[in-house]
């Protein structure tokens, strides 16, 4: 186990670094891209220019342009805006942290409940209407563009029956938990529901093909000669073994989901979290902001991926040996 | 699903037909391909609609036009006569084939052409961005499974580090240096605002999801005594890789397909509605979403038709998707899908 979890690590600080540099080669040299007035942003004069190229070394040779920014990123942490003049980008990104964690971890509650739900049910009853019923569901799922649907929620409970139905749908925006864990609550509701429907589709999918699998495997056949029943199989033997397949799938969503993809719900439901700061950064063209969104992001993924590899192996004695 | 077939097929018939007439008798397929034909004969016809039926141009904001409806001249933008009666009212769908059928934007511009234009560029670069993905992916994959040793450990690591770059990230980064200034490297160049960027970008980023799975297959056909005989034989690599590596992977390419396209359109739709992707006067369902945003309250048929559309073809592409796949792989016929 030890050798393996050097491994492991070793693999993720290689990935760290390589994604550093790509994300480096992206911002800082794109053929045919002067990157000063890419990080200086629109009609940026041309004092603001030279000042950008000496922070970042632009002059020099490439190695020390990068050694120039990881430096601003993660020993001096003083990477600046230069569209919102002086203002630090570190501080506001671990102030959108909490707002995006809060909005993943409620949402994959419900699609991991969703998910497993309905993909055991479905395929525990292959032979009846609620499987290709469940299926319509997981197609639907997989096929909504969150952000749409995001709107349709916004426009129902916000709209015309916010007077009426909806009038406990608090206004657009993100509470903190600290503030009042009821109005965070109430806040994130809909948001949570909305981001869950999309994945809930794809967990239906995967955790119903898994089974079903499973269910043709060597070891389900001598549950049933030993005489087990059919439901007794499908929950206690079956979905269990279909778990190993959720927490690898589980682990990649939500270090993806944390370190950014939430960016399309939270803008549309107004959260002040990590994707919608990286929102605005787009709308502004606020170069070094995106930057530093994108590097915690990708710091996030690594880190969460590299958990997950290490629990799987844990649980699974099989996969330290691969 | 069809019922019992024989373990052994004793006919002479291929495994291409064999797969070709499973999908031939999936009610799924004929649902699907039904539904994505008429989406896509709609965004075809979008000159057709702006000429004969709109006759508005749907590029050319019409703030202080007006409109004849029923026999009496309505102003297109109407001063809003709700809350503060600031900003404009575009005028509303009129529901009767003809101008303004869906109503107008916030720029006075007819909806329902710019919905069948918008799709028109979705589609395409959906399909374009799939296939470029697909080539990409079955090359890197197949140089990779095939030729082993450094060359198979520096493309699976390259690999492994777009993985783990989550597609969005990966895709905004790119366009956000790439949208305003273009491409320039050697003889490839491309404009800033061009459609080809999208398709370029979203093409890209998907290329570990299919790379990884073929590389795989192929690490395993090389292990197959059909190739080691052809080794053995003295074959050429690109008789052995041509002749019986490839098209054993094609089947799995194929089930990437409708899946690929429908990601690829997804993504088109998300990068757009982040300003991002398709850039004005150019339409795609994504930046008629954004563009319908302000108007959620007052007009919400400007943002909720496009998603409509971009729903229907996405249920047509896996619905299909699913029937490919089940043609073509018997494992997955006998796990019986939905």
């Amino acid at each position: 186990m030890t050798r393996f979890v050097i491994k492991r690590l070793a693999a993720a600080v290689f990935v760290l670094v390589s994604i550093s540099i790509l994300v480096f080669l992206i911002f800082f040299a794109t053929p045919g891209v002067d990157p000063a007035a890419r990080i200086a942003g629109r009609n940026a004069d041309q004092l603001t220019l030279q000042q950008v190229r000496a922070t970042f070394d632009l002059d020099k040779p490439l190695h020390i342009r990068y050694v120039s920014m990881m430096k601003h990123l993660f020993i001096d942490r003083d990477l600046t805006s230069y569209v919102n003049r002086g203002a630090e980008v570190l501080p506001q990104l671990t102030q959108a942290i909490p707002a995006t964690l809060s909005l993943v971890f409620g949402a994959a509650i419900i699609w991991l409940l969703l998910g497993l739900i309905l993909g055991i049910t479905a395929a525990g009853m292959r032979k009846s209407w609620v499987d290709p019923a469940i299926g319509i569901i997981g197609i639907i799922g997989v096929s909504l563009p969150v952000y749409w649907l995001g709107e349709v929620v916004n426009l129902i409970t916000q709209g015309r029956l916010h007077a009426t139905l909806f009038r406990w749908v608090p206004p657009l925006g993100y509470v903190p938990f600290t503030e009042s864990p009821g109005g965070w609550f109430l806040a994130l509701l809909f948001p949570w529901l909305t981001l869950s429907l999309l994945y809930a589709g794809i967990y239906i999918r995967v955790i119903r093909s898994e089974i079903v699998s499973l269910m043709q495997e060597d070891f389900i056949k001598t549950e049933r000669a030993k005489g087990a029943g059919e439901k007794r199989i499908l929950i206690k033997h079956a979905s269990r073994m279909s778990l190993i397949t959720v927490v690898s799938l589980f682990g990649l969503d939500f270090g993806a989901l944390v370190g950014g993809s939430a960016l399309l719900t939270e803008v549309v439901f107004g959260i002040q979290g990590v994707g919608r700061l990286t929102f605005t950064a787009l709308q502004n063209f606020d170069l070094p902001l995106i930057m530093a969104t994108v590097m915690y992001a990708a710091f996030f993924i690594v880190i969460a991926n590299a958990i997950v590899d290490l629990v799987y192996a844990w649980i699974d004695p099989r996969v330290r040996r691969g | 699903m069809t019922t019992h077939e024989p373990a052994f097929d004793l006919s002479s018939e291929s495994p291409g037909k064999i797969a070709l007439r499973t999908l031939v008798r999936d009610r799924r397929s004929w649902i699907a391909s039904s539904m994505l034909l008429v989406v896509v004969a709609l965004t075809l016809s979008a000159p057709l609609y702006a000429s004969l039926i709109s006759k508005t141009d749907p590029f050319v904001s019409t703030i202080n036009g007006t409109v004849v409806l029923d026999g009496v001249e309505v102003q297109v933008l109407q001063q809003s006569t709700e809350g503060l009666k600031l900003g404009v009212n575009p005028i509303g769908p009129t529901w009767k084939i003809g101008p303004y059928f869906l109503g107008a934007d916030n720029q006075g511009r007819d909806v329902a052409a710019r919905l069948l234009y918008g799709g028109t560029n979705t589609l395409l670069i959906g399909f374009s961005a799939a296939a470029l993905t697909l080539i990409v992916a079955t090359l890197v994959g197949v140089i990779a499974g095939y030729s082993g040793r450094i060359i198979d450990s520096v493309i699976s690591r390259i690999l492994d580090v777009i993985w783990a770059f989550p597609v969005y990230l990966l895709s905004i980064s790119l366009s956000v240096v790439l949208l305003t200034s273009g491409f320039k490297w050697g003889p490839l160049s491309l404009e800033a605002g061009s459609l080809y960027l999208p398709i370029f970008i979203i093409g890209l980023v998907y290329v570990p999801y299919v790379a990884r799975p073929i590389r795989g297959q192929v690490l395993a056909l090389r292990e197959r005594e059909f190739v080691k005989a052809a080794i053995g034989g003295g074959a050429k690599n690109s008789t052995i890789i041509f002749r019986e590596i490839l098209p054993n992977v094609i089947p799995s390419v194929l089930v990437f397909i409708p899946l690929m396209v429908s990601l690829a359109m997804l993504t088109e739709s998300a990068l757009s509605f982040l300003s991002i992707g398709v850039q004005p006067p150019d339409a795609s369902w994504g930046t008629i979403i954004k563009d319908g945003l302000g108007l959620l309250y007052t007009r919400p048929i400007v943002a909720l038709t496009p998603g409509l559309f971009i729903v229907v073809t996405a249920v047509a592409l896996n619905l299909l998707g699913d029937a490919v796949r089940d043609a073509l792989d018997p494992k997955a016929r006998l796990r019986g899908a939905f």
